[in-house]
């Protein structure tokens, strides 16, 4: 029944004067359910002790352990072995970030540029008295929002844009995702011009050359072409104005 | 020689630290907080189900007030918390989920009308208040009064974690990802900081500040089977032990969830069961009525988890290779309900076992076992959160032990507790920061510096016998096999010898690669593995002498919740250089409480050994009370008679609720 799984994995120290970039091939078991977290787990447990990736809920919640799973970026907790008929199975860091070593590139310092870019934060003149009864908000309005603030910085719609390969600056669909969130958000507000006093340039909203990949891959699902459509609008009519 | 300094240093960046930064943030100074990971990939991020918080707007929820959630909260702990504590919590909650929403959290909202939800088993239809359309909603929790837990679908955490993380960024907290604290730098008397290893170079840095808080969340995984991800391994509370001075408290009380599916030990919320979802044996009979004709699936979780360990062993499991387990069926809530509200339990089912919970019949049935799932101990504090040993030091969150859970948490409470310990301590702890002038050393912090390093070298020099790996295994084999839901003393002490014995061999390890200033993960397990161990050791060690059963402690030797000897808590510390841990015990005063020790509404009744003092206290609540009421007194004014609390008076401030105003 089961059978031999072939891992490829990419090995590099940056910061190591003689290291170089390679391949380094494991073997092993492959088990019911597989995921590339109970390989890799396995991988350094007991053939190379080394080899650095990150996973923290290995749930596919995180947005921890995103990486070029065969040339495309995955979650690799989320990963199941089964579905590579070939048993071969090629992992790379993603681009676009910092690489770290091996597998592991830092999405947390973008993502934290990413928040402070867009200011990933309810805008609001008000003191709230947290004594007092909440704001009211209609319950379809929270769930819209819900639906926006379910993004998991995973950075793999990041690491899936052509846009941003060309333009190291631009902020990609989840940076856009989330003005779109806020901009939906009662508790926030921020008029459309001052979102696009943000994200009104090219290397904003309109930069983006809609070439579908962010969507494709985004382990959440989310709505990220029309969003981004959306905010476009928005914005081309803030500009028109 | 890198020394960095701010007013205030936060260990974690989870709910509780976070939180806790923000108010050392607003109050004008400086904080600077350190993470293993970034900071919204904190464990906190896998709260599914929701937190507790008793707003009462919803329809089952209505009449629900900060008494009932703490009436719940200490029959819950077992009567092992500190009822001081679980006050000023109860106070807070309503104050924190209001603080999330105003900072963005998309909580779910009351719509008002009928509406259609299954109440054991049978759809019941329920009807919102027009006047509660548009707050805050709540659903069903195991071993609480009300409807009581907010929630935002099935990714309650995910929510709460980005708004409190913006916040934490807009406040300017300078937060340091991949950087891992390794050591508490002090004088004996006083913190001063930590010195931290930078994960992605390997560098060691020396934090110092004037207040030093620890918000580094649990230690499940000294287990083999858990729910908790992958860093949740106690080194923050190690470092803590390891200053010989902290103690650590309750740590033989560890939670075990119902539900968590197999083989992965990947969490499907308790709100599965909240929100009507049932448990099923080997014959597809759902088993929980037998056993806990009231509250049935939704006992408390200790009380679940032991009843499908006994159905298991009375035969009744499902086999597998992985063991036996049991069935957990969601489909009868319907599947509207499945894609809406539990779409992240849909998905994990679909991706790790390839099943789609809401079909209907045996092929929608996931297969669960109950697996460690929190830590009710941790560094123990004063209700202000800091260390009653080290002066500087505070702890929150999971990683605490301010003692507001006793021997069993409430599902909903934890998460809860981070961000209202991120406020109440986080209050204090700033307080703190502001009032105690810098009196640093930097001979000592240079000390502590090049001793890490020293220490760190050694471990890559050794040509040690021993693989790390498997020493980490075994633990966890040994924790699962011994000291898990059912507990013996013989099982108990071989663990004890047999992780002392670990714990020897975990000091001569070999490290293959040499390299110290890059990431090293062979490394990281190197000097990880032994204060796990610690950890282990002081859990394994607290259950062998605690010769009762309360809570998630359960003795099959001990039975019976034994009030006459055990209404005291665990304290354990080390001694540098020992291989054991020490423990002493902390006795709670039955005649100061508000709610003395009674039957907790599980299980066969008597099965306790009383303490007279029990009865004489409530005699003393009861007096008071009828003759306050017969007064004309609030539920306040009585509340303060029985049991006064310290409370921040923004905190402390009366709730108002739809209906009631502050009443
Ligand atoms: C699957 C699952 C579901 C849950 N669902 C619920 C629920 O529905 N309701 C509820 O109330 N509770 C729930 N809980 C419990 C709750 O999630 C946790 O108790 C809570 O999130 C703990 O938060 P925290 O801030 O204390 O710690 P965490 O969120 O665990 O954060 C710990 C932080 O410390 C950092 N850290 C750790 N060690 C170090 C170190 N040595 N140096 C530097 N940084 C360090 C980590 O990077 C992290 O940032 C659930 C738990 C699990 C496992
Ligand atoms: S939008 Fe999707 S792909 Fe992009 S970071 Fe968020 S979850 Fe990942
Ligand atoms: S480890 Fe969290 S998403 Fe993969």
């Amino acid at each position: 029944m089961s059978r031999k799984l072939t891992i490829k994995a990419f090995k590099y120290n940056p910061l190591s004067k003689i290291s170089k970039p390679h391949f380094v091939t494991y073997e092993l078991e492959e088990t019911p359910f597989m995921t590339i977290f109970v390989c890799l787990t396995q991988i350094r447990e007991k053939m190379d002790a080394d080899l650095s990736f990150d996973f923290v809920c290995r749930a596919g919640i995180c947005g921890s352990c995103a990486m070029m799973i065969n040339g495309v970026p995955k979650l690799a907790c989320k990963t199941l072995t089964k579905d590579y008929p070939d048993g071969v199975i090629e992992l790379m860091p993603m681009p676009a970030f910092r690489h770290i070593k091996d597998l592991s590139v830092n999405t947390g310092e973008w993502f934290e540029d990413m928040c402070k870019r867009v200011e990933s934060w309810v805008h609001n003149e008000k003191e709230t008295d947290i004594s007092k009864i909440e704001e009211r908000i209609e319950p379809e309005v929270a769930d819209e929002t819900f639906e926006l603030d379910r993004c998991i910085e995973c950075g793999i719609c990041v690491a899936s844009c052509a846009t941003k390969l060309m333009r190291p600056n631009f902020i990609a669909a989840t940076g856009l995702l989330r003005t779109a969130r806020y901009l939906q958000d009662p508790h926030d507000h921020r008029s459309v011009e001052d979102f696009y006093e943000l994200v009104g340039d090219d290397d904003g909203v309109f930069g983006c050359m809609s070439l579908l990949a962010c969507e494709d891959n985004c382990p959440k699902n989310l709505p990220l072409q029309s969003k981004i459509a959306y905010m476009r609008r928005q914005l081309v009519a803030q500009k028109n104005k | 020689m890198n020394i960095q300094y701010s007013d205030a240093l936060v260990i974690g960046g989870g709910l509780a630290g976070l939180r806790a930064a923000i108010e050392v943030a607003k109050s004008g100074q400086s904080v600077t907080l350190l993470s293993i990971c970034p900071v919204k990939r904190s464990h906190s991020a896998a709260v599914q189900g929701g937190m507790q918080a008793s707003l009462g707007n919803g329809a089952k929820g209505e009449g629900d007030n900060e008494d009932l959630h703490f009436a719940d909260t200490v029959k819950g702990s077992d009567w092992g918390c500190d009822q001081e504590v679980a006050r000023m919590f109860a106070q807070t909650a309503p104050k924190a989920v209001r603080e999330l929403a105003a900072w963005g959290v998309p909580w779910t909202r009351v719509k008002k009308g009928e509406r259609t939800v299954v109440i054991n088993a049978q759809k019941t239809t329920i009807k919102e208040r027009d006047e509660a359309h548009g707050l805050i909603n709540a659903r069903d929790f195991g071993g609480t009064k009300k409807w009581r837990t907010c929630f935002i679908a099935d990714a309650t955490g995910h929510c709460m974690l980005y708004g409190v993380a913006n916040e934490a960024i807009k406040h300017q907290v300078k937060i340091i990802d991949r950087m891992e604290a390794v050591r508490i730098i002090h004088d004996g008397k006083k913190c001063l900081g930590v010195i931290a290893r930078d994960l992605t170079n390997g560098q060691l840095i020396a934090y110092v500040a004037r207040g030093t808080m620890i918000a580094t969340g649990g230690y499940g995984r000294i287990y083999k089977q858990t729910t908790n991800a992958v860093i949740c391994e106690g080194t923050g509370a190690a470092i803590a032990l390891e200053t010989g001075l902290c103690r650590l408290s309750n740590m033989e009380a560890v939670q075990f969830h119902p539900t968590p599916i197999v083989p992965s030990g990947i969490l499907l919320t308790e709100g599965c069961r909240g929100d009507g979802g049932i448990l099923r044996d080997v014959d597809g009979y759902r088993f929980m009525p037998d056993y806990e004709p009231e509250k049935k699936e939704l006992a408390s979780r200790d009380v679940v988890s032991r009843r499908m360990m006994e159905h298991i062993r009375k035969g009744k499991g499902v086999k597998s290779p992985y063991g036996d387990h049991l069935w957990l069926d969601i489909s009868i809530l319907g599947r509207a309900h499945v894609e809406k509200n539990l779409r992240d339990v849909q998905d994990i089912c679909k991706t790790f076992n390839g099943i789609d919970p809401a079909d209907e019949g045996p092929k929608g049935w996931a297969p669960v076992l109950p697996m460690q799932h929190y830590s009710m101990g941790g560094i123990r504090t004063k209700p202000t959160g800091e260390s009653q040993w080290l002066d500087g030091l505070f702890a929150c969150g999971e990683a605490a032990c301010w003692d507001m859970h006793g021997f069993n948490r409430l599902g909903g409470n934890s998460c809860a507790e981070t961000v209202v310990a991120g406020m109440i301590v986080g209050d204090y702890f700033a307080d703190y920061c502001k009032n105690n002038g810098e009196i640093i050393d930097t001979n000592i912090v240079k000390d502590f510096l090049s001793k890490e390093y020293q220490y760190l070298k050694s471990l890559t020099d050794k040509e040690g016998k021993h693989n790390v790996f498997e020493i980490k295994n075994r633990m966890k084999e040994i924790m699962w096999d011994k000291v898990a839901i059912f507990r013996t003393g013989e099982g108990l002490k071989e663990a004890v010898d047999e992780l002392e014995k670990l714990y020897k061999d975990a000091q001569d390890v070999k490290v293959h690669c040499k390299e110290l200033d890059c990431a090293n993960p062979e490394l990281e397990e190197a000097y990880r593995v032994p204060r796990m161990l610690k950890i282990a050791l002081c859990v394994a060690y607290g259950a062998l002498l605690r010769t009762e059963s309360r809570g998630a402690h359960y003795r099959e030797d001990y039975p019976k919740r034994d009030d006459l000897n055990w209404m005291k808590r665990t304290l354990t510390y080390w001694v540098e250089g020992e291989t054991l841990p020490r423990v002493e015990y902390a006795d709670l005063d039955i005649m100061k409480m508000e709610m003395p020790p009674a039957f907790r509404g599980y299980g066969a009744k008597g099965n306790i050994i009383e303490n007279p003092l029990s009865e004489k206290r409530q005699a003393e609540v009861d007096a008071i009370r009828e003759k306050m009421e017969a007064e004309g007194k609030s539920r306040h004014e009585i509340q303060h008679a029985l049991m006064p609390y310290e409370l921040q008076p923004k905190y402390k401030a009366l709730n108002q609720r739809i209906g009631v105003d502050y009443e």
